[in-house]
């Protein structure tokens, strides 16, 4: 019998992952990475950040987002290593170093979400 | 296989060094970059190293606001830098380049059908753009209000 797959797991997380990363990043990213830094809008501030990180489901949604997104960077970038340059022998490595910095970026954010408040 | 008569084991074919090879063509490391397609496959590929760099950014944002607002604003301080600006705005288009590309696929992953006939696929895909303009503007509201 053939042995059974795993892959049907990854390939949820990847694509529940690509919906999350595709509606909330390029928000956030914006507004983070661009607009506030470069003075474009009043930045809030640490109390109203706070206030909100407070909320238990600005919590969770935080959670999901940083974990999803990262396994979904985990299965593309994996394929992407593997078909963009031709390393498909280094599988093994690859794989590890893929869904263990998942992994670990997921135990970070679940640590920092249920300590910062 | 114990149980094989000689005459199988005799009529069983023989492997030896140089028996035929699979027909594989060698594929350039660079393969992707010789066609349009093919590159616009690497770089929507490519997207997914931003995200990882997003939830990294996002994480070092959390573990500042834990420690505190001077870490805070250290934090605020270090993404004014060019270097990081650059990063997070080539970030953003690649990201925006998923995010359209991943609402496109929706109508040939679900092909949706109404009354036997095939909802057109544009129809399909702009509930997600609906969805990505009213999300992007709670998150703003929220954080900016």
């Amino acid at each position: 019998m053939a042995k059974q797959s795993n892959e049907a797991i990854f390939w949820v997380l990847f694509s529940a992952g690509g919906v999350v990363a595709a509606l909330l990043i390029p928000v956030q990213l914006f507004l983070f990475g661009l607009a506030i830094p470069l003075g474009w809008v009043q930045p809030p501030t640490y109390e109203h950040l706070m206030a909100l990180v407070r909320l238990p489901l600005v919590r969770i949604y935080l959670f999901v987002l940083c974990s999803l997104s990262l396994f979904h960077w985990a299965h593309r970038f994996r394929y992407t290593l593997y078909d963009g340059l031709r390393v498909k022998h280094l599988n093994e490595i690859i794989f590890t170093l893929c869904y263990g910095g998942a992994v670990v970026g997921t135990a970070v954010a679940a640590y920092l979400l249920w300590t910062i408040a | 296989m114990s149980e094989a008569n000689p005459e199988t084991i005799e009529t069983a074919p023989r492997y030896t060094e140089f028996h035929p090879r699979w027909y594989r063509p060698q594929v350039s490391v660079y393969w992707w970059l010789g066609q349009r397609q093919y590159l616009k496959f690497i770089l929507r590929e490519l997207s997914s190293v931003f995200v990882a760099l997003f939830v990294v950014m996002t994480l070092f944002q959390l573990s500042a606001l834990k420690d505190g607002p001077e870490a805070y604003a250290d934090f605020q301080r270090s993404l004014q830098s060019p270097l990081v600006i650059a990063v997070n705005a080539i970030g953003f288009l690649f990201i925006v380049f998923h995010a359209v590309t991943w609402f496109n696929l929706a109508p040939s992953a679900m092909p949706v059908r109404l009354g036997g006939k095939r909802v057109p696929a544009f129809l399909v895909a702009a509930p997600s753009y609906v969805m990505w303009i009213l999300v992007s503007a709670i998150v703003s509201w929220l954080v900016l209000r």
